[in-house]
């Protein structure tokens, strides 16, 4: 997803001279290609995030469109005033590529670990916030990308991650996904709505969970903000459960966005809700990704676990 | 309230004012009145340098603030927005009846300044720290662009403890911005007190030249020698260019001058106008 992302800067860039890439202190050879052919839209600035960030904002008051890359920590916490300032008071349309996501530093600690940046980012006003579940959904959302007029937030996966996306659904921001309708048009079914590659744990727990004759509707929220209100207002109010899940902190992110639209949508007759996200704690432990999500519950036993209790509590 | 001695002994002599000068602070103390508040020290001391560049220096058009070819300045220092709002309003960007709204619900001039609210506000400061990166990536879409706009930002001596402004140093230097100028308005007092107390940032032109910038400095009241100065900008076609400006914090209002107390002031009452409208009588 990473390296798809990355690409598609260059791909950008050929089709378009207002794009403009800018990286911190990244891999050696990134986009060595582009570096090559526009050498004055290709920038490595050095551990220097603030910095970066107002660089794109003086290029994007001129009329560029800059597609900033570092790790995900650091395109966030570290420059938050110039993000907020100068990205998005100005409104101006800078895309923050964020290596990294939730937990996908497992093995660097918290310093890395991106758990809050979907809260502090959709804080924000006039933030966009694009979390895609796979790398064939990253190519469909950076082809929209060029043109839309506020600043984004991507957040990337680890790579590798497996497609559950759809081509025929095509990207649009702001737009939720249908992965999976409840089977058999079971009348009230559990809705799973999931961001980035929780989804894909989420689709794993439908399975599981069809096998017990518990029907799960599965939506995909690969944009946060701005939430795709009526697709969860749709979906939700024919439902019995509606269960989140995402490897973010419970703390602002998918869930609470969720809750606060149920909320307002449904005056006060709010579905039954379960969240889960990563408790308000950093990670204690290290190992890999993988290991973290289940340590929080946030693999697929964990997810139709949650749901059969829920149910089975109904 | 005193003048503070270090910074009076660091500051240049300050000299009368021409008649320009003293309208346009007349103009910044309408706003004070207005408002009934604002930054009166921080806004009387980039005065000159304000003037020099928007009379002298800078290629704009202030019927036509958007055009491209401009060459564009950011007030990085945005807590001193009532001398640009001065220039601005004196330069036809819009009336200066305005200046009287400064702060008051429904105005466009706020205590900072307010990119795409007033015209010819390059990009919304406040927040310290910001304008040379802003100003940074400006002089690089320059160059992308194959446009000659020069790029002019100027910021305070407080503000430079912003690790921030190094960063955004660092990388002027790198990219050998000719048409980006840095300029401090060095009056050699911050909120709390001196410069030199509070954090010192001497060697100051040094530490310029050390991030790769051609860099001198000048009396920043002294018109002439601002002019004489500004014209020479690129100081060196290979580099960016820094210009200290020694400057005088409350310039132009001797009970002020030197004053830390006087760097903002939350009630300006009818009687404390009459008292700076006082000290601004042309001679």
């Amino acid at each position: 997803m990473r390296q798809t992302c990355v690409n598609m800067v260059y791909e950008l860039a050929k089709a378009d001279d207002r794009v403009v890439f800018i990286g911190s202190d990244l891999s050696p050879g990134l986009l060595a290609g582009m570096q090559e052919q526009f050498p004055d839209r290709w920038y490595m600035e050095g551990v220097s995030e603030q910095n970066v960030i107002g660089m794109a904002a003086g290029m994007a008051l001129d009329g560029a469109i800059p597609y900033v890359n570092t790790i995900a920590t650091f395109i966030t916490r570290r420059c938050y005033e110039q993000v907020a300032v100068d990205l998005c008071v100005h409104d101006l349309p800078v895309r923050l590529i964020a290596n990294g996501g939730g937990l996908v530093y497992a093995p660097l600690g918290p310093t890395h670990e991106a758990i809050e940046d979907i809260a502090i980012m959709r804080a924000l006003p006039n933030m966009t916030v694009v979390a895609p579940a796979d790398a064939e959904e990253m190519k469909r959302f950076m082809a929209v990308s060029v043109d839309w007029p506020h600043p984004i937030y991507i957040r990337l996966g680890k790579g590798g991650d497996r497609v559950v996306t759809r081509p025929e659904h095509g990207f649009a921001i702001g737009q939720a996904y249908l992965l999976r309708e409840a089977e058999g048009g079971k009348s009230n079914p559990v809705l799973l709505v999931g961001t980035g590659v929780a989804t894909t744990q989420a689709l794993q727990a439908a399975e599981m969970l069809a096998a017990d004759g518990i029907a799960c509707h599965v939506l995909h929220m690969p944009t946060v903000k701005p939430l795709d209100v009526a697709a969860i207002e749709k979906y939700a109010r024919a439902s019995r459960l509606v269960v989140t899940v995402e490897e973010h902190t419970v703390i602002g992110g998918l869930g609470s966005a969720v809750t606060d639209a149920l909320v307002e949508r449904f005056d006060g007759r709010v579905p039954r809700i379960r969240r889960i996200g990563i408790p308000d704690v950093f990670a204690s432990d290290y190992g890999n990704q993988e290991w973290l999500m289940e340590t929080f519950g946030l693999h697929a036993a964990n997810i139709a676990d949650v749901v059969r209790k829920a149910v089975g509590s109904d | 309230m005193t003048a503070d001695s270090v910074a009076l002994a660091r500051s240049p002599k300050s000299l009368p004012l021409d008649e320009r000068s003293i309208w346009l602070r007349r103009l910044v103390v309408d706003a004070l009145v207005g408002g009934e508040r604002g930054h009166v020290g921080s806004s009387m001391s980039p005065i000159e340098i304000l003037r020099v560049l928007y009379d002298d220096v800078l290629r704009h058009r202030p019927s036509e603030p958007g055009w491209s070819l401009r060459d564009r300045c950011i007030l990085s220092k945005g807590h001193g927005c009532l001398a640009l709002y001065a220039l601005l309003a004196d330069k036809g960007y819009f009336p200066t009846d305005l200046l009287k709204t400064f702060c008051r619900k429904g105005s466009i001039l706020g205590g900072h300044p307010e990119h795409g609210k007033v015209p010819g506000v390059e990009a919304s400061t406040g927040a310290l720290g910001h304008g040379l990166s802003i100003g940074v990536g400006m002089a690089l879409a320059a160059r992308m662009q194959k446009r000659d706009s020069r790029v002019f930002v100027i910021m305070g001596d407080g503000e430079i403890n912003e690790g921030s402004v190094w960063e955004a140093a660092l990388s002027a230097g790198k990219h050998k911005l000719s048409n980006l100028v840095a300029i401090i308005d060095y009056n050699k007092i911050q909120s709390a007190g001196a410069t030199a107390h509070i954090q010192e940032l001497e060697p100051l032109l040094d530490k310029w030249r050390a991030f790769g910038f051609a860099a001198e400095e000048v009396d920043g009241h002294d018109v002439a020698k601002l002019q004489k100065l500004f014209a020479r900008v690129p100081l060196d076609a290979g580099r960016p260019t820094a210009i200290v400006c020694h400057t005088v914090k409350g310039k132009g209002l001797p009970f002020a001058e030197h004053d830390p107390e006087w760097h903002h002031k939350s009630k300006v009452t009818a009687e404390l106008g009459e008292r700076l409208y006082a000290a601004l009588e042309p001679r």
